[in-house]
């Protein structure tokens, strides 16, 4: 018997939030990134088949996304498009080798080290909410990740302010334990 | 018991110190719970502990989806997913 199983009905549920903050560290496009995923799960229905069940289903879904993110910058890196940039940049006499300083590193800008202990990080955060109880992980995604107000939330979860902040304990709790033991030990 | 308006109870320090992260807390909230991280250990660690979690939430940019985008790959999904089943 495989040592995991396919369930496409979890997929949004459980790996999108996973596979979204994996894509947009990558391609840094809402858009963009909804687009990748939501081809990677429509490649997985199709390819459901030969999922042997040896790596766990997120896994599989991630080698999936990296081919669909490695086709995007093929696309977008092709004659076409590199021709399209250089045509933006030489139309203007005037302003022409001004693209040169644009390209010029700033120094507010992040490395690429930091972008990668980031990216290891998020994953480390979203290994950890994975672990929580469904309603905690919501709540706490919500809440902090993408800043919901308490009354908005309350609405529509159709949950009271106070039980919203128990909610909020008990996922904070479990994480900073979680983040203890994964990430900072 | 008579509840004292400067004393809180290490169970309302939590809920205070949750509330600071989000920046909900009030600052006579804060003030009390400053007064019980002065003497107590338990709060003092949770507060800590707390705290770093923000932190490292914040300067790992996480980010996740909106509840209607959520929504809309599920329907591409279940459409999909029901596009399958009839054939």
């Amino acid at each position: 018997m495989p040592k995991h199983q396919i369930n496409p009905n979890n997929w949004v549920n459980q790996y999108s939030d996973y596979l979204f903050n994996y894509t947009i560290t990558r391609v840094n496009d809402r858009e963009i990134a909804q687009d990748l995923i939501s081809e990677t799960f429509l490649a997985g229905l199709k390819s459901m088949v030969n999922f042997k069940g040896e790596a766990s289903e997120r896994t599989w879904l991630i080698s999936i996304l990296k081919r669909k993110i490695i086709d995007h910058y093929r696309k977008i890196n092709s004659n076409k498009g590199k021709a399209e940039v250089r045509m933006n940049y030489h139309n203007d006499t005037e302003t022409e080798g001004d693209w040169l300083e644009e390209r010029v590193s700033d120094a507010s800008d992040k490395t690429a080290e930091d972008t990668l202990v980031n990216s290891e990080m998020g994953d480390a955060i979203y290994d950890c909410i994975a672990k929580l109880p469904q309603k905690q992980a919501d709540v706490f995604k919500m809440k902090t990740i993408l800043d919901y107000d308490t009354e908005t939330i309350c609405k529509e979860l159709n949950i009271t302010a106070s039980n919203l902040w128990v909610i909020i304990h008990r996922a904070r709790t479990g994480l900073a334990e979680c983040m203890e033991k994964n990430w900072f030990n | 018991m008579k509840k004292s308006f400067l004393f809180i109870t290490c169970d309302e320090a939590k809920h205070i110190c949750d509330k600071a992260q989000y920046g909900e807390a009030t600052a006579w909230e804060k003030a009390k719970l400053m007064l019980r991280i002065f003497y107590c250990h338990v709060t003092r660690t949770y507060s800590k502990k707390n705290t770093k979690l923000s932190e490292t939430i914040a300067s790992s940019k996480v980010q996740c989806l909106k509840t209607e985008e959520r929504n809309k790959l599920q329907m591409a999904l279940e459409k999909e997913l029901s596009k399958q089943k009839q054939q």
